[in-house]
Formats: structure tokens, sequence, C-alpha cells
């Protein structure tokens, strides 16, 4: 079982927050790290229980096989799909240039 | 006030249906409450004064016999999604979203002729314990405006217990039911989660999230438990099982008779950090709680210690995947589409400046949780954590027909006072997460006053078993005599 | 930077580096509805038509799995011959995309629904085992479409247009182990596996595995290792190679350029690389260096799948015969070698002949003419052998005619051809066209005659001893008679009348 890691810098905040597409000013990162930090030292206990012997649970209810026929059911209406969109154009939602590295 | 805004729900359906009055009187009265005291409680973030008077006239025309609840209005959490009406989870994000869908619980009031007066305040999807998280301004608390009404679903607690509306639905992740009931006087239940659905509901942390009921009386309640709950096949998650017989749960209670009912107090779930206040009323519960003829012991469940490192867990890792779809893409906010940022930079800002501190907190909590080389430190200890939970609940279940303990450590704070400190403001839901985590129903039911302010107990059954929560909390209700929120200052 | 192409063959390479390749194909089911929500799944809709708040992601929907799916994964893991897990979940793969409705996909991580199988490949008469790793099920992306700029690149485009109809359409990843051992045929050997597995996803029914149209896809990894050494080389991965032709080449491709920088004392970085149909070309995409952290997560929203054992038979009942064993089969009843079966299978005759077979035709015939005379005519046509306007049924009857001695060789082609032509019967053919050799003495009397009698200078020849000089006699009484005299009767006969 690893253990906490010491603690969470500001820079990992930052790059945390560009992962989750967070564009932080530099004073919420400071205030963010600071925070984080306590929060992350109170949630860090979980790691006092618990052996490797636990199995974890991932679902509340023990339910399994939740399947549905292959049959086809109403789609929704394009025009009013794409009126709530941002920006629209040729039936398509349209978004600005994508950056290459996301190929 | 109107007398109709005094009445509870059997109530007015009762009176609508013989008759004595008509839903869109019933409508009215609320609309017209709304009208005169909201400004002071912002309960209501979307006021739907059409469609809800389309919908009463509706249940006047239709002939034949009517549902238990028809023609009685009620506040809706703004996470559940109704279409055509504005539905924005508190958040700046999601403005002016207009659903092209019903959510499963929408539909199931629509069916049942419940009338949908509005959409309620909410702290910024659902994470928070005061609404003083929502985007859109704090709701306060009708028994002292300058206090929160709890949260999340802080706004339709206030609705309720301000009588502007006599039912309302919150949605529970950690407590977001239990802890404004409590602090609002009110009932509020946290179904067995899968026991109604979550199609529509906008998801904070999907295997924590479960709709459930506000009311002034148990039986209301149930009446509202039983017209939302039930299988629904859009949502795997769901338990294709019978609904607990809730109403008749409730009904039987009100005889307050409790013999041979085993209660168990839980040990850990008490002590430091709980006011006084809070804990003498917890005595004087389970003193009423022996004299209806149940026995009373106490059970230790030492892992329920971890419940709230293990919860601040597993919901933001959830929240942090869950709300990524705020992407300014599909719908909702876009910021910074100048034509030469990329959509990347578009992105990031939109969600940067959609989001309050609260949510971005916790999804960068969750993203760190998540990633690699932390995941089974903290989101695979979490789930772990959430296994002995379970186990220490069904340990106590071998010996107890229900589990109590005060829904929250304190009564309702003052709005502002934990604004800047997360943890405090995690602290309200300390009673409320272990059965969150464990999945099983709970219920908060008033048991009195301290210092003036409502203070709820929680009392907790098996996954399946709602109908004790009901049961227990309709005996408490029927000792005490009328509805707490009958002692409630006018405003 | 581009990096020229590569002159060198692949044997030449094979020589100083053992290649190692991996592939790595995506299958999108032929299922009536999408993975977890009921849109329709049909290719070329209008966009955005088939879209709901589940494949859209909109806010408070769920995903409930698609049974037909989850049915045809765990038949497709079956024929590979693979485990099926007893207990599975989904996962969240979590980055943002903007052709990802939810910004995360919902796939396998690591509880995949099948593992451990295998598929054999047969490459110049080698067979290769090519083992599978892994069978999972996911859903499949939107479409983006890139506007301004560069003619449909990414790069330098002015913005981009999304369509979501594709968005949840149910894809099966199958991933392989390394494969090693090919040497010079790694190209061959990829090419063949994609080529393998196509039929058995056709035969199972599970898609309708068009390349072209992207439901099936490729990508290609490929490593090279100093010959003999055994130490694995640093990979690269090569996206959308989507034809089976571009397999091969994506393979040759990187085999050469790689050997080129190993050559020039360089390393190879482990990348992402693009494959240009146009050009033959691969270049770079993002290198793994700052691929992002996908964060998995069992899915929250989908229970565990737990496919007891009677739920897996009653599938393993449904599988068709597999290529594979069909071909072990009719090769013994075609008495084939494996250097015969595998010029039919390339051939793609190897049904036909079985067929011709089955409809009385000695194998061997059958065999010789679906790979010489009708393989020639398909290619003169330019179609598939399967695609000629002649059945096997008809091709049986014009052996046997050439069996009974009604036809010479040489009249059986022009049956053929009749059938080819007009689309009737080969008796009808035959028959219309005369097409009977004459072998009545009498009847050849007179042609023989007439020839004798136009070269005297022959038949002096002849008369003389030089019978070899009959040659010039026969065959200018078969084109007298149309090629239908029987050769052997005429020249008796010239040899008779000049004795
Ligand atoms: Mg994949
Ligand atoms: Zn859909």
């Amino acid at each position: 079982m690893p253990d906490a890691p010491a603690g969470i810098t500001r820079d990992e905040v930052a790059h945390l927050a560009r992962l989750a597409r967070l564009a932080v000013s530099d004073d919420e990162l400071d205030v963010f790290a600071g925070q984080l930090d306590v929060i992350l030292g109170a949630v860090a206990r979980v790691q006092q229980v618990a052996a490797a012997d636990i199995p974890p649970t991932s679902h509340a209810v023990p339910l399994t096989n939740v399947l549905r026929p292959d049959v086809l059911r109403p789609c929704l209406d394009r025009d009013e799909v794409l009126a709530a969109a941002p920006a629209a154009e040729d039936g398509r939602f349209r978004v600005p240039r994508i950056l290459d590295e996301e190929v | 006030m109107s007398e109709l805004t005094r009445l509870t729900g059997a109530e007015l359906a009762r009176a609508i249906a013989d008759g004595q009055t008509s839903a869109v009187e019933v409508t009215q009265a609320h609309l017209d409450r709304i009208a005169a005291v909201d400004d002071r409680l912002h309960a209501y973030l979307h006021v739907d004064t059409e469609g809800a008077l389309a919908a009463a006239r509706a249940v006047d025309a239709a002939d034949g016999p009517k549902g238990p609840l028809a023609g009685v209005p009620l506040a809706l959490k703004d996470v559940i999604v109704t279409r055509g009406v504005p539905t924005t989870v508190g958040s700046k994000i999601l403005e002016g979203w207009i659903p092209p869908y019903d959510a499963t619980v929408t539909r199931k009031l629509k069916a049942a002729g419940i009338v949908i007066l509005g959409k309620t305040n909410m702290d910024e999807f659902a994470m928070g314990s005061s609404t003083e998280n929502s985007a859109y301004g704090p709701s306060h608390n009708p028994w002292e405006l300058d206090r929160i009404p709890g949260g999340s679903s802080g706004g339709s607690a206030a609705a309720v217990a301000a009588f502007t509306a006599p039912l309302g639905i919150g949605t529970d992740t950690g407590g977001s039911i239990r802890q404004p009931a409590a602090v609002t006087g009110l009932v509020g239940h946290k179904p067995t989660y899968g026991g109604v659905s979550r199609y529509g509901l906008v998801a904070f942390s999907s295997s924590l999230d479960q709709a459930g009921p506000f009311a002034r009386t148990v039986l209301d309640a149930a009446l509202l438990h039983e017209a939302m709950a039930g299988h629904d096949p859009c949502d795997s998650t769901s338990i294709d099982a019978p609904v607990p017989p809730v109403v008749a749960a409730a009904r039987q209670g009100a005889g307050g008779d409790l013999t041979g009912l085993r209660v168990a107090v839980v040990k850990e779930l008490s002590g430091e950090g709980y006011e006084p206040g809070v804990e003498a009323a917890t005595r004087d519960a389970l003193a009423r709680l022996e004299k209806l003829g149940a026995t009373v012991h106490e059970v230790s469940c030492p892992s329920f210690a971890y419940a709230l490192p293990a919860y601040y867990l597993i919901a933001p890792s959830e929240c942090s995947s869950n709300l990524a779809r705020f992407d300014s893409v599909r719908y909702g906010l876009r910021v910074g589409d100048d034509g030469v940022r990329s959509l990347e930079e578009v992105m990031s800002l939109t969600r940067e400046a959609g989001f309050g501190a609260e949510v971005k907190r916790r999804i960068i909590l969750g993203t760190y949780a998540l990633s690699s080389g932390y995941y089974d430190a903290y989101y695979g200890q979490a789930q772990k954590v959430r296994t002995l939970i379970g186990r220490d609940f069904a340990a106590a279940f071998e010996h107890a027909d229900v589990l109590v303990s005060p829904s929250t450590p304190t009564v309702a704070f003052p709005i502002g006072e934990r604004a800047n400190d997360p943890l405090a403001m995690y602290a309200a839901d300390l009673c409320t997460l272990p059965a969150s985590l464990a999945g099983v129903p709970a219920i908060s039911v008033p048991s009195g006053l301290s210092e003036g302010l409502p203070v709820g107990l929680q009392v907790m059954a098996p996954a399946l078993a709602d109908d004790r929560c009901y049961r227990v909390a309709a005996a408490l209700e029927a000792d005490h005599g009328h509805p707490l929120t009958q002692e409630a200052p006018a405003l | 930077m581009t990096t020229a192409l590569s002159t060198e063959d692949a044997a030449g390479i094979a020589e100083r580096y053992d290649p190692v390749i991996g592939l790595e194909t995506h299958v999108e089911l032929g299922t009536a509805s999408k993975m977890f929500c009921g849109c329709p799944t049909t290719f070329g809709a209008e966009p955005n038509t088939q879209v709901c708040p589940v494949c859209l992601g909109l806010p408070g929907a769920l995903p409930v799995a698609n049974a037909a799916a989850i049915e045809s994964t765990i038949r497709i893991g079956l024929a590979l011959h693979c485990d099926i897990a007893s207990w599975c979940r989904f996962a969240r793969k979590n980055y943002f995309y903007p052709d990802m409705p939810k910004d995360f996909q919902i796939s396998q991580y690591d509880e995949p629904l099948c593992t451990d199988g295998y598929l054999d490949v047969l490459v110049e008469g080698k067979t290769f085992r090519v083992e599978i790793e892994r069978v999972h099920l996911e859903e499949d992306t939107g479409k983006t479409l890139h506007v301004g700029g560069a003619t449909g690149r990414i790069h330098g485009a002015d913005h981009s247009l999304v369509d979501y109809n594709r968005a949840g359409i149910p894809l099966v990843e199958i991933v392989t182990r390394p494969v090693f051992g090919t040497g010079a045929l790694a190209p061959a050997v990829g090419r063949a596996y994609v080529t393998e597995l196509r039929e058995v996803l056709r035969g199972l029914g599970v898609s309708d595995v068009r390349m072209e149209q992207g439901s099936l896809r490729c990508d290609v990894n490929l490593s090279l290792s100093p010959a003999g050494s055994g130490v694995l080389g640093t990979r690269s991965e090569t996206k959308n190679v989507n034809s089976l032709r571009s397999v091969e080449r994506a393979i040759r491709f990187e085999m050469g350029r790689q050997a080129q920088r190993l050559d020039a004392g360089e390393r190879i970085v482990q990348e992402t690389r693009h494959f240009h149909e146009d050009t033959g070309v691969t270049t770079p995409g993002r290198s793994k260096e700052e691929a992002t952290d996908y964060r998995y997560f069992p899915e929250p929203d989908l229970v565990p799948l737990a496919p007891d054992a009677d739920w897996v038979e009653r599938l393993r009942a449904t599988l068709p015969e597999l290529p594979a064993q069909r071909r072990v089969r009719l090769a013994a009843e075609l008495g084939a070698t494996d250097f015969e079966l595998e010029s039919m299978a390339n051939a793609g005759v190897l049904e036909l002949v079985a067929a011709t077979a089955a409809a009385g035709a000695p194998a061997a015939e059958a065999r010789n003419w679906w790979l010489g005379y009708l393989a020639q005519k398909a290619n003169e046509a330019a179609v598939e052998a399967a695609d000629l306007a002649i059945t096997p049924a008809q091709v049986a009857r014009v052996i046997a005619l050439v069996e009974d001695g009604t036809l010479s060789t040489g009249l059986a082609r022009q049956a053929v051809d009749g059938v080819l032509e007009t689309g009737a019967d080969v008796d009808a053919v035959v028959a219309e066209r005369g097409l009977v050799r004459v072998s009545d003495v009498d009847a050849l009397g007179a042609a023989v005659d007439a020839a004798i009698a136009a070269q005297p200078d022959v038949a002096a020849k002849i008369r003389g001893g030089k019978v070899a000089a009959a040659g010039a006699l026969v065959g200018a009484v078969m084109k007298a008679t149309r090629g239908q005299a029987d050769a052997a009767t005429v020249r008796e006969l010239i040899l008779q009348k000049l004795s």
C-alpha cells in the first residue's frame, strides 16, 4: 500500500488544472494549493485502514448484467439540439481550431 | 397568507379531489406566496408560472379518480432536468440551457398530476451544505433569514419550510437532503441507492447521487416518495424491485406504537463537534422512542470515522469526470472564442469562468485522486473504506432494525461563517455520509429545537427497507403532536 | 519532417533487423442501435440526426449497455479462442476531445471481456500464430470536419465541425501481442492477419467490416531489433491504416524508415504516426512522452458484466465454421496440398473450387479451371473470380463434357466463353454454337482430302516417310472444321491416305 505523497505543490495543482481544462489565475492557484494541501492531509487518512484483503466497492448496489435489448428509440430533433449549441454550422457543432497535439 | 398554503399535500389533494378547491386555486395560492416572500428567501431560481397553471388546469380538467397528490404543487431542485424549462444546476456554465428532455423523476411527477412550480436554488452542481456555492446567490433559512437553509438542496428546503410549496424534491449525495431538512424543520428522505431513477439528474457523484422528497409531514414525504420511486430501464443502477411500502409504513407509524422495534444509536456519530442542543434533542428523541415501545442500545461502527475522507475522495473523483462534458462544445457557456484562440484555450477559459471555486477545487482534487500513481493510495483506498462501512452497517443491522444519529452536528449556521473554510463546511455532512457511501436509506425527521432552531434525527435502515425509516419518523412526529414547521416564524 | 521513402525491400532489412509487429483493430459492430442508447447506427445519415441525450452526453443522461453488442463481443472472443471474463467492468477513459460527447470514453481497462486468444494465418506455406492479448468493448467517437487551411487536415484549419452520429456506436478493440519471427514476411503477415480477421468477423455476421467506411480500422505497431539480438526495439504506432493494402504498405514503410534511422545510429522515438494512403508515407503525431493521463476508473453508471457459463456456451453454439477450420476441411476434401490451398485461398477461389467439386467435377480439374482459364478471364475483366457470370455447377458441367469426350479442351473454353458472354446454360451454348467434336471418318474424309490437295508438297514429304509433317495438314483440317474435328482421328486418316 503506497503512502500518501508528502503534500500537493503549487506546480502540481497547476498541472492538474491544465489536465482538467481550467485556466486558473495565479491568485487562485495560491489559494487552491493551500486549501488542497489541507484537504489532502485530511483525506489521506483513508490510507490508515483497509488492507489489501479488502475488496473495493465501486457500486453501492450489487447488480450485474443490466442490459437493454438492441432496439431503436426516437432521436432528438437536430434543430432543437443545435439551437442549444454555442455555435453551429451546416448541421454540425462548430468549434474553434483544434490544437495539433490532440490528434 | 392563504390557508391553502398551510395545508399538507395529502390534505390539498383530498380537497381538490372533493371539489372543495381546485388545482388552479391551490397553485395560484402558492405562486402568490412565492411572489410575496421569495425575494427574502431566494429559494427559487426559476418560477414556471405558465407551466404550473397549465399543469393545474389539466388536473382540474381530467375526470375520473385522481392520484393521491394530483394537483399538489412542488418545488423541484434545479439539478433535475425539465424539458423546455431552464435547468442551471446552480451554475453559470449552464445558464440559459433549455433541456430537450425530461428526467424520469420529472416524467413521474407529471404523470402523478403533481404541479411543478419552478426550479429551486442549490449549491453549484450540488457541491456544498449551505447553498452559498450557488452561482446565483445563497438561499435563506425561513427560521432565521441570515442563516443557511442547508445544502445542497437548500432551495427546495427553504421553499417547503416557508410554505411556498407543500412538497419539494432534493438530491442527496452526502447529505444534501437530510441536512437541509434537519436545519429547516422538515422531513427529508434519501432513498436506497437505486430506488429512484437518476436518469435526468445532472450527475455530481454517480455512485452516490439519489433524489428524494422534502415535506412538512412524514406522510407527505412518503406519498411523494411513492410517486417518484420505482425501477427505470434508463438507469442501469436502478433496482428492479417493488417500491418499499413507505406510505403504509407512515400511516402505521402515526399510530405511535413501536413495540419490539430495535433501535441502535451510532456511537461514532456523537461527542466532540456536536452542539449540546443537538445532543439534547437527540437524547430526548431516544427517550420518546423508548416511550413508544422501542428498545434502544448503542452500537459502534468504527469505519464511520473514515466516511468523510472516503467521501471527499470518491465524490470529487467522480465529479471530475462527470463535469468534463461542460466543455463549451454542445451546450452551455462558451468564453473567449475570438476566432484566434484554440478550442483547448476556449475550453479552459470557459470552464474557468463557468465553474465556481468549490467546483474547481473538487475537480482538481478528483483529477489528482484518479491520476496514475495516486489512484491506489486515494481512490482505491476510499473504495475499500466504502466496503468497510458497508460491513459496519451489516453488522449493526444484525442486532438492530434501524440505526439513529443526529442528522447534523449543529443547527443552521450563519451565512458566510464557513464560506472560506472547506473542511468546516464538509463537517456539516459528518452524520449523513455513512448511509450515502453504503447506499442505504436514511430519513431526517424533526427532533425539536435548539435555541429556536430546528434539529433533525437521522434514522437509517438496511437497503430497500426505506419503510422502516418512515415508520419510525411517523411515530416521532405523532408523538410531537404537529409538524415542527407550524412553529416556524411567519415571514 | 518526413522521411524519404526507403527503397530497400523488406528482405534486405530483415537481414539486419528482426521486425516485430503488433496490430490494434477497431471494429464497429453492426447492431441496430448504439452501444448505450437507442439511436440507429446507419452509415451516411445527415449529420447529428442520429443523436439523443445519451450519445450527445447531455447533462443527466445515463448509459445502458446493448445486449446484442455484449453478445457479439463474446462471440468474437470465442471465435478468436479467447477466455471470456466471468466478471468485468466498463471503465471511463478520461480525456478532452470535442468528438467525445462526455469528454470521457466508456471503454474497458484492466478488465476486458475477452483475453488470451489467437488467430493463425497462412503466408507462403507457413502458418503464423498471432496471439490475441485482449478483445474489449467501447464506444466510438463522433466525426470532426476541419474547415479552412490545408484540405481537411487539422493542421492550420480555421475551425472544426462535429457530427455525433457515429458517437456511441459499439466498437470492439482487438489487440494482438507482439508478433515475432515474421522476418521479411512481416508486411504480408500483417496483411494476412487483418484479412483473416475480417473473414472471421464476416463469418460471425457481427459487422459489415467495411474498411473504406471505417467499420474496420487498423493501428499498426512496428519495432525493429538487431537480427538475432532478441532485444525489443522502440515501437511506433501508426494510426488510420484503413485498407488491407495499406496495412502491408505501412509496415513496409515503417521497416524502411526505422532501418534507415537505426543504420544512421539514430534512436526511434516511441510515437503515434499517421499513414497517408495517397503517398504511402507515415508522419509523426503526438509522441507518447506528452500523452495525457487517462485517469481510468470503473464506470459508476454501468453495473458489472458477469457472463455465466450457460450464456457463454449458448453463444459458443452459435459460432459458424471458422475460415481456418473450413480451409482445412476443404483442403482434405479436395486433396489439396498446403501450397495449392494457399494459392486457391489467395486467389479467392477456394469456395468456388469446392462448390465445383461438390457439383461432381474432379477436384484437380476444378482447381485447374478456376486457377487457370477462369482466373485469366477474371483478370481480363478485372473482377473477382467469384463475380464471373458462371456458376460452379456450370463449370462442373463443362468439365463433365470434356471428361465424356463430347468437348475438346478448346471447345470447352469456347463453351465457357459462351456462358460468360450470354449467361445461357452450358448445354444451350454447346448446341447453339454447334460445339461438337466430329470423329466420324466419312464426315472428315472430305476435309482431309481437301487439305492434302491444298498442300501437295507436305503430302509428298509424308509419303516420303516424314510423318512429323502431318501436323501441318492436321492443323489445316482442324481450322476447316472450326476446331470440332478430333485431332487424333484426323491424323490417323491422313497417315492412312498417304501410306
Ligand atoms: Mg480503443
Ligand atoms: Zn443516442
